[in-house]
């Protein structure tokens, strides 16, 4: 990007907040559920009523452990929460409880394949906090209502080192690890419902140069999509700034989406004075080598690890095998099927296809409750000729994803598999022949390609169960007789 | 140690509170009191001693990830100053 003659490029860091999908809050037994109704999910715990203490829920600090892991990042083995002080209604105790010097999980990061090569994205930190709850500001009133039903959910705070320098880079580390803490049973990672909220801190220096420019932060999207355009909106804004001379200033801005661009936020907090300091109502944490190692051996395959697997094990295609593993549960539900000794390339081409078609059309058909061994031996009946292919995906995977019923009785008791017995075929052959003697002429005419269209009448007679490879040749070879 | 007028008037705006004139007078003598009081521990040489956290000396007290509720949500809006069915109710916030 050249402003007035010099080469600049955009510098970009993130701070993804990733609501972890614990039983319970943090710090008290309140469920953590989204969309429930204001207020019923909390106590006097998250109320922060007087005389309540904390106690840190283990879940957290196995599931910030995983991530740190996956990330290859240094684990903390002794940290505590610090107090975020800071005045608002959404956060009844008057402070956040975050760990500000000890984040459990330091350095590390990810490769990351772009369309110029791999891109290392190295974090910051990974630390723990609450979050808080909602305010709800009623146009025209001069109230707020609050709801504190999210106050005190779990939430890992990612915070990347500021090293990328395209929005596109973002957005595909964004994804990455949107399915990386899904693979991970960690979180939703929803980021229409909030449960993984990304800030932008956005700033452009001349190319070459060590010192980084005026930095702003950019919050309010709730999409990859949108997080990619307030960027995009973001850098050309300071670009028009340093071309008209002007300077930028170190601020917060939200993405407005129907005007595609960034404007200021009213400050919450003039003087940003969170004097941070230890928490004494909770206990000092320590994680022992053999808590680490028992969540490092119980760490799934990685996705990334898991799709390169697929490609050189199964010989599957790039394309499909990134399809399968974008869910753990598909993955799993796929390498099962295979155990059924079925081709994994035929394998992938149906999961890929008409299975997830299905299931994208039937939003109540799960896939933990489909029965993978039936599934084989339908793909099974198809290669093997049993079934015509069409026929299978048609008439008989419904049935066999919704029910798991046997897909060989299914076919028998629906008359579909394909009729070897010749004497059948011949009939439905030469009736397609005397039904329609223009064809026959055309085709002894030379129209050879309307062999397909016999084939087409004998399947429609046979309702698809004639098999196609006898049925071709029995065609020709009475065409050629009339 | 003295407090000054303007700590006493920043500490106040942070926590949202409105301290009339003689409130921050009586503000900067107490504290300065809690202060010089604090400033006794100055005294004893701390050198190559770990910063105490917890003064119970505990580690690792946690729970396990059990979720139950205690209260009803009419218990919970209960003591608020306001609120209506559903929610509490604050003086309006503008970010």
């Amino acid at each position: 990007m050249e402003i007035s003659g010099q080469q600049y490029e955009p510098v970009i860091g993130l701070e993804v907040h990733v609501q972890l999908n614990t039983k319970s809050k943090i710090f008290c037994d309140d469920p953590v559920k989204y969309g429930a109704d204001p207020n019923t999910l909390v106590s006097p715990v998250s109320l922060a009523h007087p005389g309540t203490l904390p106690v840190v829920n283990r879940a957290v600090l196995g599931k910030a452990v995983k991530l740190g892991l996956a990330l290859e990042c240094k684990i903390a083995q002794k940290m505590y929460f610090d107090r975020k002080n800071y005045f608002y209604p959404d956060s009844p105790k008057g402070y956040q409880l975050t760990q500000d010097r000890t984040p459990v999980c330091k350095g590390g990061g990810v490769n990351i394949k772009t369309e110029s090569g791999d891109k290392f994205v190295s974090l910051d930190k990974i630390h723990m906090e609450e979050d808080a709850g909602k305010s709800i500001h009623v146009e025209g009133e001069d109230f707020s209502k609050i709801d504190l039903n999210r106050a005190g959910t779990p939430l890992l705070e990612v915070v990347t080192n500021p090293c990328m320098s395209t929005s596109a880079e973002v957005a595909l580390f964004l994804n990455y690890l949107r399915r990386l803490v899904r693979w991970l049973d960690i979180s939703d990672a929803n980021m229409e419902e909030g449960s993984l909220r990304c800030d932008a801190n956005v700033s452009i220096k001349p190319v070459g140069s060590e010192k980084l420019g005026n930095k702003v932060e950019i919050k309010n999207m709730n999409s990859v999509r949108n997080v990619q355009k307030a960027i995009n909106a973001e850098i050309k804004r300071q670009a028009e700034l340093i071309r008209s001379g002007e300077t930028v200033i170190s601020e917060t801005r939200l993405y407005d989406l129907e005007k595609n661009q960034t404007r200021a936020m009213r400050t919450k907090e003039a003087l940003n004075d969170y004097r941070y300091f230890p928490d004494p109502d909770l206990s000092e944490i320590e994680l022992s080598d053999s808590f680490i190692n028992e969540i490092k051996s119980a760490m799934p395959e990685l996705p990334e690890e898991r799709e390169q697997r697929f490609i050189n094990e199964y010989g599957i295609e790039l394309e499909k095998a990134r399809i399968i593993c974008e869910e753990i549960s598909q993955a799993k539900f796929f390498e099962s099927m295979l155990k059924e000794n079925i081709d994994p390339k035929v394998a992938s081409n149906w999961f890929v296809g008409p299975v997830k078609g299905f299931i994208n059309q039937n939003s109540e058909i799960k896939l933990e409750n489909i029965n993978p061994k039936a599934l084989s031996s339908l793909i099974e009946l198809s290669t093997s000729g049993k079934v015509n292919q069409h026929v299978a995906v048609r008439e008989l995977l419904p049935e066999v994803m919704v029910n798991g019923t046997k897909p060989e009785k299914l076919a028998a008791e629906k008359g579909l598999l394909i009729e070897s017995d010749e004497n059948e075929l011949l009939d439905w052959v030469n009736e397609a022949i005397s039904q329609n003697p223009e064809k026959v002429t055309a085709w002894k005419n030379g129209k050879k390609g309307l062999s397909k269209f016999f084939m087409g009448e004998v399947m429609k007679k046979s309702k698809g169960k004639a098999d196609p490879r006898q049925t071709i040749s029995l065609i020709e070879e009475q065409l050629k007789n009339q | 140690m003295k407090i000054n007028k303007e700590t006493v008037r920043k500490i106040a705006h942070l926590a949202r509170l409105e301290l009339n004139e003689s409130q921050e007078e009586s503000m900067i003598s107490e504290l300065s009191e809690i202060l010089d009081w604090v400033e006794k521990l100055n005294e004893l040489d701390t050198e190559g001693v770990e910063p105490l956290i917890n003064i119970s000396g505990e580690v690792n007290r946690w729970r396990e990830d059990e979720a139950k509720l205690t209260i009803s949500h009419k218990e919970a809006l209960k003591n608020a100053p306001e609120h209506d069915d559903d929610f509490f109710i604050v003086p309006k916030v503008v970010e």
